[in-house]
């Protein structure tokens, strides 16, 4: 276990007075930030602002080296070969979107097809309805099944030879799947499919790396591995990456400009058009910085010890309906009491100071298979600890309570 | 406790018999609403007789909140012209995001005033309010179809 009292000293806003009772259950929605992180962008706005890549002055490059450190930082963290297949985006929703326009206009044909699964978040499944719309291609859906895994096995039968790309989580945001991503990616590379990985709610909570998966894209966001909001990242290999046009047009993105035609800049910042968030970078790269001190395998056994501690204590209330698989899981654990409505809990829970999630969690095709309008969520991370686990039982047990002549 | 300001019992027996549950056959206006923060969906059916809400009903899945406001609504809308509603759906907009709590006028006053705990719940609102903006949108576009029975 890792020592949560510690670490809940590295985040100011546990020490809030209006949140010194809170049990925040919804990091996988987005993770508080420690004051390492804070500082770390405070630190470059006061010293090293400026421009970057653009200046002739010394604090333009030192700008520019703080932004291509954060870019060769989280290079390191994933196991990419070279910073320079890193791209900068505002969140993981709009790396996947550059990968849905910039690549699949250009690679994916009428007739072709593309695999998703219906595990996807909104965000790694409406930008491929839109790309197979544009494109005539048809999207494929790899489903799971009853325990909320999904089977390469099944791949199978949907892969053929105009599949041009499997969309696929590396572990749910709904139900929280891990999926064994290397069996999937093996097999569509033999079918000639490129992969997309969406590392949203990988990333953040265990090791990953592009290389030994043979990853092509891995799109992930900053605010959910304690970085800022606003800083996400794209990583493609680089032959792809150059075969892609740029997604955005403008500043920086150019190599040089005529009346009418323009060349486009190197990789990956033929990518970043305009100024882009270099407070966001350098937070992102403070963030790592943070969670590699603590050891990615540590916070994975810290939140794998949570989560199963979660299922043991909410599987004992009466009425509860677990959703997802029992091992082999991420810290977000989605659930429903006897009849009564995830918001209404929520609401009551949020009387206890208790933060969890509720809704379709942007997954809607997992709630329409699950034949539920929405669920409740609870989600662990490095700061959480056995006691929030046990003050959300006793919440839910006295919400039961509450509501039971509503039932 | 500022909870039971939120489930007051006059939700409550909405929520567990609510009234003017199901939908109308050959409706003149039919809607159907979904909350996209919860997933929640309404299906909003009125039948309209000179310019009047000659009966309503729905239908759908929703938190508390959402059924009991439905609920509640399709009662308070019976019999009143299209002006009239509109004012009224002002006044509960009002109430659940400011709390001013205004008499929609009629009986069953406190029916009304049960939703003024809302306005301490900034995220329920919608809850609230998806019956209402389903009627509104509804109602509106009947006008445009039907210019002549809104006069």
């Amino acid at each position: 276990m890792l020592d949560t009292r510690q670490i809940r000293s590295d985040f100011p806003l546990f020490a809030q007075p209006e949140n010194r009772d809170l049990v925040y259950l919804d990091s996988a929605a987005t993770a508080q930030r420690p004051r390492q992180v804070l500082s770390a962008m405070e630190q470059f706005y006061e010293r090293d602002n400026a421009n970057p890549h653009r200046g002739a002055y010394r604090l333009a490059e030192r700008a520019t080296a703080a932004y291509e450190a954060a870019r060769s930082r989280v290079a390191g963290f994933i196991g990419a070969g070279r910073s320079e297949e890193i791209i900068f985006t505002r969140n993981a929703t709009e790396a996947i979107n550059i990968v849905a326009r910039a690549w699949a206009d250009r690679h994916v044909n009428a007739g072709d097809e593309i695999m998703v699964t219906e595990l996807e978040h909104h965000s790694n499944l409406v930008p491929w309805q839109m790309a197979a719309q544009r494109r005539g291609a048809r999207l494929r859906f790899l489903e799971f099944d009853a325990s909320g895994r999904l089977d390469p096995g099944r791949m199978d039968t949907l892969l053929n030879e105009r599949t041009r790309l499997l969309a696929i989580t590396q572990t749910s945001n709904a139900l929280g799947t891990i999926v064994p991503l290397k069996d999937f990616i093996d097999k569509a590379h033999a079918a000639g499919a490129l992969v997309l990985v969406d590392g949203a709610q990988s990333v953040p909570h265990m090791t990953v790396d592009v290389q030994a998966l043979d990853a092509d894209f891995l799109a992930f966001s900053g605010h959910k591995m304690l970085g800022p909001l606003g800083i996400g990242v794209l990583y493609g290999k680089m032959a792809h990456l150059q075969a892609m046009d740029p997604f955005l047009f403008g500043g920086d993105m150019i190599s040089s400009v005529d009346y009418l035609h323009s060349d486009w800049n190197e990789v990956p910042w033929k990518f970043e058009a305009g100024t882009q968030n270099v407070a966001g970078a350098v937070g992102l790269a403070a963030a790592i910085d943070y969670l590699e001190r603590l050891g990615m395998a540590a916070i994975a056994a810290h939140t794998h010890h949570l989560t199963q501690l979660a299922l043991e204590r909410l599987g004992e209330i009466a009425g509860i309906t677990l959703y997802g698989p029992r091992t082999e899981r991420g810290p977000a654990l989605s659930f429903n009491l006897a009849s009564i409505h995830p918001h209404d809990l929520a609401t009551f829970l949020d009387q206890k100071q208790i933060a969890i999630r509720s809704g379709h969690h942007c997954a809607q095709v997992v709630m329409r298979k699950l034949r539920v309008p929405a669920t409740a969520r609870a989600s662990f991370y490095l700061y959480n600890d056995e006691q929030d686990v046990e003050r959300l039982a006793g919440g839910l047990l006295q919400a039961k309570d509450y509501f039971k002549k509503w039932l | 406790m500022a909870l039971d300001q939120l489930y007051q019992e006059v939700l409550l027996d909405h929520y567990k018999q609510p009234r003017n549950k199901g939908e109308l056959a050959d409706a003149d206006v039919r809607l159907e609403l979904k909350n996209p923060f919860c997933g929640d969906e309404i299906l909003l059916t009125l039948k309209m007789a000179e310019g009047r809400i000659a009966a309503a009903a729905f239908s759908g899945h929703g938190c508390v909140i959402s059924q009991a406001s439905a609920s509640v609504m399709t009662e308070k809308i019976k019999g009143l012209r299209v002006e009239e509603v509109e004012e009224i759906a002002g006044k509960f907009a009002r109430m659940v995001k400011e709390g001013r709590y205004e008499p929609p006028g009629g009986e069953e006053l406190d029916e009304f005033a049960a939703f003024s705990g809302i306005c301490e719940f900034p995220t329920r609102v919608k809850c609230a309010m998806l019956a209402w903006r389903t009627l509104l949108q509804g109602l509106q576009t009947h006008a445009h179809d039907h210019p002549a029975d809104h006069d």
